[in-house]
């Protein structure tokens, strides 16, 4: 427990949180802005029972109000004794068991039929690969690029192949009105059709430790073309950044930089600056940090560990291309 | 908890006078310790159980302020994981699973059954040491480095974090076997102790409560027991059960977690139901309507909640038909418990209704249970939940039934039995304000996060959008309010301890059988074992309001 109070007087020196994505303003008041084609039954669904709830709360309100005020007893005193009534009666006990049960059949079939649809992946959908890990998203195409951002063609079916590499996350895109678990060992999927372009939170829905709800990230909605655009660019901007900045772009891109810091403090690994050429003590005795052990760190991160340090590094081997290492190695060299 | 000073009654011979009573029959801590009297090991669980709801609401409070602002407002990201993971899991397995049972049950079970004592007295007193022991061993964690895990434990996270989750975890597998033998307690207490002429329609309504949660306890309370073992067992061991990195599930976790956790949730809020059922008559002063219907519905709910725990895991990537079988039995509970509600209201049709404090949380009950349960079906249906799985709906969802249900009920039910088992009158202007403040904190506190689920905001994050910083506040302007109204209570409760006893017999004019003796009832409850001859609301009529004592009394002793 870090709370003193020093801590709770210092309310107005906080520190400021991390930049965060936005929900698109909604025209709804209780649902966020519908923007696939998942929402408008869901919404519809929603609102039903929103209705009949209200009836049922002010109903049962209504009825308390009324008895209290009019069969409200004067005193102790007064021993006033009920009015003879009924304590049964069995045709009322059957009419109020079988409509709420008539009611909640209708529900359940709906929301049978609505489940049945979000579990259906279209045939025709594109897929892209989501991995949670602590805590970032990553978002590998059809082409091999990988990005925390997730970008996806406006219309189109997108089916998203989730899995995890630590610990249980859930993808959870609340204006596309889809979540997933992701479970290590494991794939899961969902699907969608956005039906317009722009730019959606993504959280992560299911608990996974320290810094889970900074785990966001964007979905990128693009107009027709504007994906297959953004494809070739994106990998083609990389190939030709010069080493440095390449290894900079990859390390926040890949999540590196959530457990390792550029400015000289620990955190869940080691840190970035002035790693290169150190003497580290591992779990396999003593080696110098040179570009055959950063690399061999990246592919098999566990095989020769930085005492001191969980082993909670998942490996990389066939999630980076060799230009991609390459350009960590140098970003790292040039943090002195 | 201080006995009061009377040094004359000891010689007094014990049947003379209401003063010698179960309080006052022996003296000395160990007196309490050792005590195997089930009215004293009725009050020393309900202390115990009001200083670990003290600490959750400390918790709960802390949790609120962090969240006044969308980035740190007093304690770090670790320390906010921390504080949810003991909020939740002191309000689950200290206060709320024993709460009523443990605390309520046994100061009125025994009693309302005319019996001398429960069946197994000395198992009842290891109940209770367990439940310190299991205490203690939550304590533990706490100090070496609180677990961060959220009460539910999820693997693999639970067995990767380095918190300290193995006394928490145990700590919960103590307190299981507490809960089962209360439950095992209570089951043969009620087969065989009922006084002559009480048959099973003729038992209060808050036995048929007790009866049916103790069926749960018993029945599903050794799967919480195996699974948090096995986790044990998982982390020191490295044996992979539920680790995919050591070959095991981690969704075979989340069944085996919610086999026990969802029929917990029914040992948690059948209990209050219980307590409501007997409120709402009493003070209504008119036979319960439909009592075989709230009688099996609760059975009917203990049976039907063993069958839907995977209604929890909607989103885990479990199969469509499993999922489709999950919520059809889901929906089916809503039945009994909508016929309750109905019964409850129709009590109060053509009544008498005195607004005593009790009362006022029956109808905070009523009221927030009804929102608590309707908002259920939201989260049963399969297309919806998906949007509202882990998100604040559900987080509001149980709260108001946790919440406004178990817990309103436990604080009527403490009201209502406080003058029974102390002796004592509560002050009923300070109660009723206690009660409105109570009311008034859940709505505001629990209302906006409805809203902020449904628009998206997911539960147990630390950093939130900024557009959810209007309701963030008000929610924690609601709870400050509701902490407030618990510790005016509180202390209103425990100054009645600072006064001579003064509470009648029966200062609520109820026919019950606990009001038949005196307040506090004597050593051995009843002079002679009291017959029954007809149902637990009848009677009424024949009892008359003695203004000199302040209580009710046979029509025929006063004419």
């Amino acid at each position: 427990m870090t709370l003193t109070i020093a801590s709770l007087l210092n309310l107005q020196q906080q520190a400021e949180p991390p930049a965060r994505p936005k929900l698109p303003e909604s025209p709804l008041f209780w649902m966020p802005r519908p923007s696939s084609t998942l929402a408008p039954h869901i919404d519809w669904l929603f609102d039903v029972m929103v209705w009949i709830s209200a009836i049922c709360a002010v109903g049962i309100l209504g009825a308390m109000i009324v008895f209290c005020m009019k069969y409200r007893a004067v005193s102790r005193e007064a021993n006033e004794v009920p009015e003879p009534s009924s304590d049964h009666n069995t045709t009322l006990e059957i009419t109020w068991s079988v409509i709420p049960l008539i009611v909640v059949i209708a529900l359940f079939v709906w929301g049978f039929k609505g489940f049945v649809d979000i579990k259906t992946v279209p045939k025709d959908s594109i897929e892209i690969h989501a991995t949670g890990q602590k805590w970032k998203w990553l978002f590998q195409y059809p082409n091999g690029l990988v990005d925390d951002t997730l970008h996806v063609p406006v219309d189109t079916n997108v089916r998203i192949v989730i899995n995890a590499v630590d610990v249980l996350h859930a993808l959870y895109i609340p204006n596309f009105r889809v979540k997933m678990d992701a479970v290590p060992g494991r794939y899961t999927d969902l699907w969608f059709r956005a039906t317009e372009t722009g730019t959606f939170p993504i959280e992560c829905a299911e608990y996974c430790g320290t810094s889970h709800s900074d785990m966001l990230a964007n979905a990128i909605v693009h107009p027709p073309g504007g994906y297959e655009q953004y494809l070739e660019k994106a990998e083609e901007k990389i190939k030709l950044l010069p080493p440095v900045e390449r290894g900079k772009l990859v390390a926040e891109k890949q999540g590196c930089l959530v457990c390792h810091t550029v400015d000289g403090t620990p955190k869940i690994g080691p840190t970035w600056k002035g790693l290169f050429g150190k003497q580290e003590v591992t779990s396999s005795g003593s080696v110098t940090v040179d570009e055959n052990y950063l690399t061999e760190s990246i592919l098999d991160p566990q095989a020769k560990l930085v005492t001191g340090f969980p082993p909670s590094m998942p490996t990389f081997k066939g999630k980076l291309k060799d230009y991609h290492i390459q350009g960590l190695i140098e970003y790292i060299k040039s943090l002195k | 908890m201080a006995a009061p000073s009377t040094t004359a009654d000891a010689v007094l011979p014990p049947s003379s006078s209401a003063e010698d009573n179960y309080l006052t029959h022996d003296k000395g801590i160990l007196s309490w310790i050792l005590t195997l009297d089930h009215k004293r090991i009725g009050v020393m669980y309900l202390f115990s159980v009001m200083t670990a709801f003290a600490l959750g609401g400390l918790f709960a409070l802390l949790i609120r302020t962090e969240l006044l602002t969308p980035g740190k407002t007093i304690v770090d990201h670790d320390t906010y994981n921390q504080l949810f993971t003991l909020h939740g899991a002191i309000m689950v397995f200290l206060v709320i699973i024993p709460g009523i049972p443990a605390a309520l049950g046994n100061i009125a079970l025994p009693l309302q059954l005319g019996a001398k004592d429960v069946a197994f007295p000395r198992l009842n007193l290891f109940s209770y040491h367990l439940w310190v022991l299991g205490a203690c061993f939550f304590m533990t964690s706490l100090i070496i480095s609180a677990a961060d895990t959220g009460w539910t434990f999820y693997t693999p996270y639970s067995t990767s974090t380095e918190t300290a989750v193995i006394p928490a975890a145990f700590g919960a597998f103590i307190l299981g076997f507490s809960s089962i033998f209360t439950g095992l307690n209570f089951l043969v207490t009620i087969h065989k102790l009922r006084p002559p002429g009480m048959t099973w329609f003729r038992l209060p309504l808050f036995i048929w409560a007790l009866y049916a949660t103790a069926l749960i306890q018993v029945l599903a309370t050794p799967v919480i027991g195996i699974t948090l073992l096995m986790l044990i067992v998982e982390r020191v061991f490295g044996l992979g059960i539920f680790d995919p990195s050591l070959g095991g599930d981690p969704v075979l976790f989340q069944h085996f977690f919610w086999f026990y956790s969802h029929p917990a949730v029914y040992i948690m809020v059948v209990p209050g139901f219980g307590v409501i059922s007997e409120l709402i008559p009493v003070f209504s002063r008119k036979r319960i309507f439909g009592y075989k219907f709230i009688a099996l519905s609760s059975v009917a709910i203990a049976i039907l909640g063993f069958l839907v725990w995977g209604h929890h895991m909607f989103t885990s990537g479990q199969s469509l038909l499993a999922g489709t079988i999950f919520s059809a039995i889901t929906f089916l509970i809503a039945i009994p418990t909508a016929i309750k509600t109905f019964n409850w209201t129709s009590t109060m049709y053509k009544a008498k209704i005195h607004l005593d404090t009790p009362m006022l949380y029956a109808l905070a009950f009523l009221w927030v249970f009804t929102i608590g349960g309707v908002t259920g079906i939201f989260l049963a249906v399969m297309s919806t939940d998906i949007h509202l799985h882990d998100t604040y709906f559900v987080v509001a969802h149980f709260h108001y039934v946790m919440m406004g249900g178990a817990i309103t009920a436990f604080f009527g039910g403490l009201h209502y039995w406080w003058p029974k088992a102390f002796g004592r009158m509560y002050d009923e202007k300070w109660g009723r304000f206690g009660a409105v403040l109570v009311f008034v904190g859940l709505n505001v506190t629990f209302f906006p996060q409805f809203i902020m689920g449904t628009r998206g905001m997911p539960r147990r994050y630390y950093n939130y959008l900024e557009e959810f910083q209007s309701l963030h506040q008000l929610s924690s302007i609601g709870a400050y309010i509701l902490g407030a109204g618990f510790l005016l209570t509180a202390v209103m409760l425990l100054s009645t301890l600072r006064r001579k006893p003064d509470a009648p017999a029966n200062p609520w004019g109820a026919t019950t059988l606990e009001w038949m003796t005196s307040s506090p009832p004597p050593y051995y409850n009843f002079r002679e074992t009291p017959v029954v001859d007809r149902g637990p609301y009848d009677g009424y009529e024949n009892l008359v309001y003695d203004k000199k004592t302040r209580g009710y009394v046979e029509k025929k002793a006063t004419g």
